[in-house]
């Protein structure tokens, strides 16, 4: 086996171990908090033997063990178990959330990356003038602004000038311009509450990595030759300065699956933050370890992408 | 950075002091004046006359939509230093002082947001302080073990910096109670915040371990018959100290925002409680974004703390951040 594949063997085995580990503590932790389905859904005035009764059904009075073992039978065939509070298979459940997550958290993290990087190699080439002064002090705000924050002003904004909508996904009847139009107007508010704060953090990264670039001798030799200051930025620079972006990335979609909760909540954007607070809030086990497994999918698939873009950009990452 | 330094002292200084400087109890409420506007200190009246600093009292105009008109016809003094409160309005029955307007309860949101300050602060401060002792324990046992204690060490911190942090104080959060006293709330926060904060301490202070361990110091500290816990706890870990200084201020605004975050889903501290994030949870209608904007203080209480304490660390050296490619990571979470 080449290093290459050994690399990739060895990280696509870290995501799986990453998606087993995170849902199976997802659902023992759900089936550990107080209070369980059966008991909340028959309602307060129910006698024991009628809660008792439910929870039987729904294979709740099994031990926290047996359950486990049954759950991780069956999830190896790829049936996650039914929601106990929609009464449907998780799998029917989840898939739509989490795209919607996913076209949430895409739009943000390319909007972070086109606006980020390209500021950051501006502001870390040692240019005189504002500019680079200008995007440190703005960089520096938004970072200040977590995804939290930044939701709040920007619906606060929204619904002074009714611009944008502040809430949900689609309208209810959408305008002309059809319903991608429709989607895109309802993404410009939660994306950029994701995305600016992400813009700054890869803009400072950036930076850093362009400014530290820039003073290597490979650099001084380029310039030296009489090659034009911008193309050496551009190109040369920029290229050998992208390895620590790409080396946050694995990073970043933890913080972007975290962001999209908050502003998920606030936005009422119909994703898996919301679905899984549904879940936890109802105790719905199964509901809550689809959530979890589906989010540690995304992250896999996120790792796996970051380490394959260090593989590509720098070779010794390789052998790491 | 001297900016971002008077900022953090300044909040500080709020928190400690609030029982002084917040004119009211954090849940005292004014029965006829829900969701009133911020009573604004004036200096003339009407007639251009000038005054020591005063302030109009709000007349309720419509009940239903909650419209507050100042009460133009008298004037109430503010009192300095009275009752043992910073300021307080002449007439408190009549026309109480309201800085920052009230909630829908009818509480006064500047007294909330001083006495909010100590919660939220108090459990960031706490749990950095935890996570730095967890992640330096953690981080200077693999350094200085090396081999197999610290790949294994160094993969479980790898395992946990990758989790979403949200979603794992949320699951952790959701294993006990919805409804726990505050202190238990307190407790069960930090411990969450220290577990998820640690990584990015242990990887730091793992590596400076590593490389302060090959040094001539620790080589003659061990020569000298030095034993290994008191080689790495006194000798080694002080050279982590500067970096150490850099993630507490890192992880403070982190964790300030989690509070808030989990306790504007409802999963933090609940109501009665002042905390920054109880207050936004109140805040969380659309009515208060139109009409009632100054429940929107927290939020921006917030963003002062978070920028006074990265403009702190604008100037920290560059050595301090060893080992932090990533640097800023935590801090939108």
């Amino acid at each position: 086996m080449s290093g290459l594949t050994r690399y990739i063997a060895r990280r696509v085995a870290f995501a799986l171990l990453l998606v087993i580990i995170v849902s199976s503590a997802a659902l023992v932790l759900a089936r550990l908090a107080p209070g369980d389905f059966a008991a909340s859904s028959v309602g307060l005035e129910a006698r024991p033997e009628t809660i008792e009764q439910t929870r039987a059904r729904l294979g709740l009075n099994k031990s926290i063990g047996a359950q486990y073992r049954d759950w991780l039978a069956s999830a190896i065939r790829l049936d996650f178990g039914r929601s106990l509070q929609y009464d449907r298979p998780v799998t029917e459940l989840i898939p739509e959330r989490a795209a919607n997550t996913a076209i949430l958290s895409v739009t943000a993290l390319l909007l972070a990356t086109v606006v980020g990087v390209p500021l950051g190699t501006i502001a870390g080439s040692r240019g005189r003038g504002i500019l680079p002064d200008a995007i440190r002090a703005v960089s520096l705000v938004l970072l200040s602004m977590p995804p939290l924050l930044t939701s709040l002003f920007l619906v606060f904004v929204a619904a002074r000038t009714g611009w944008f909508p502040i809430a949900g996904m689609r309208s209810a009847a959408p305008v002309d311009g059809g319903a991608t139009l429709d989607l895109l107007h309802h993404l410009v508010v939660p994306s950029l509450a994701i995305g600016l704060p992400l813009a700054a953090m890869l803009e400072r990264l950036q930076a850093q990595a362009v400014s530290e670039t820039i003073g290597q001798p490979f650099i001084v030799a380029a310039i030296a030759r009489g090659v034009p200051r911008s193309r050496v930025l551009w190109r040369d620079a920029f290229k050998a300065s992208l390895r620590s972006v790409a080396a946050v990335y694995g990073l970043v979609i933890g913080t972007l699956l975290s962001g999209s909760f908050a502003v998920e909540i606030i936005t009422a954007w119909p994703g898996l933050g919301s679905l899984m607070l549904d879940a936890l809030r109802a105790r719905d086990v199964f509901l809550v370890a689809g959530c979890a497994g589906t989010g540690a999918v995304f992250l896999g698939i996120g790792t796996l992408a970051s380490d394959l873009a260090l593989a590509a950009l720098d070779p010794r990452a390789r052998e790491a | 950075m001297k900016l971002g330094v008077a900022i953090v002292v300044i909040a500080a200084f709020a928190a400690i002091a609030a029982p002084v400087l917040a004119p009211y109890a954090p849940d005292r409420k004014f029965g006829g004046l829900l969701n009133a506007p911020p009573t604004v200190p004036h200096l003339r009246d009407d007639d251009g006359g000038w005054h020591r600093p005063f302030i109009y009292r709000w007349r309720l105009v419509d009940q239903l939509e909650q419209l507050y008109v100042e009460d133009r016809s008298a004037r109430f003094q503010l009192v300095w230093f009275t009752q043992g409160h910073f300021v307080l309005s002449s007439n408190e029955g009549a026309a109480p002082l309201l800085l920052a307007g009230t909630d829908s309860f009818g509480r006064d949101v500047f007294s909330r947001l001083l006495f909010g300050a100590r919660t939220s602060l108090g459990i960031a401060i706490v749990a950095a302080l935890g996570a730095l002792l967890l992640g330096a324990s953690v981080g200077g046992i693999a350094g200085y073990s090396g081999g197999g204690v610290d790949e294994t060490l160094m993969r479980v911190t790898d395992f946990v910096m990758v989790l979403p942090a949200m979603y794992v104080a949320l699951a952790l959060r959701s294993v006990l109670p919805l409804v726990l006293s505050p202190s238990t709330v307190f407790a069960l926060l930090t411990i969450i915040f220290a577990i998820l904060g640690a990584p990015f301490v242990a990887r730091g202070v793992r590596a400076i371990v590593r490389t302060e361990r090959r040094l001539d110091y620790a080589a003659a500290a061990e020569a000298l018959g030095a034993s290994g816990p008191r080689l790495l706890f006194v000798h080694l870990l002080p050279a982590a100290r500067g970096f150490l200084a850099v993630e507490m201020t890192m992880l403070i605004p982190a964790f300030v925002v989690a509070e808030a975050t989990l306790s504007y889903i409802g999963l933090g501290f609940s109501d009665p409680i002042a905390s920054w994030g109880t207050m936004l949870r109140d805040a969380a209608s659309v009515r208060v974004f139109a009409d009632f904007p100054w429940l929107l203080s927290p939020a921006i209480a917030m963003f002062m703390v978070v920028l006074g304490l990265n403009l702190a660390l604008q100037r920290a050296p560059e050595a301090m951040r060893y080992g932090r490619p990533n640097r800023g990571v935590e801090s939108i979470r």
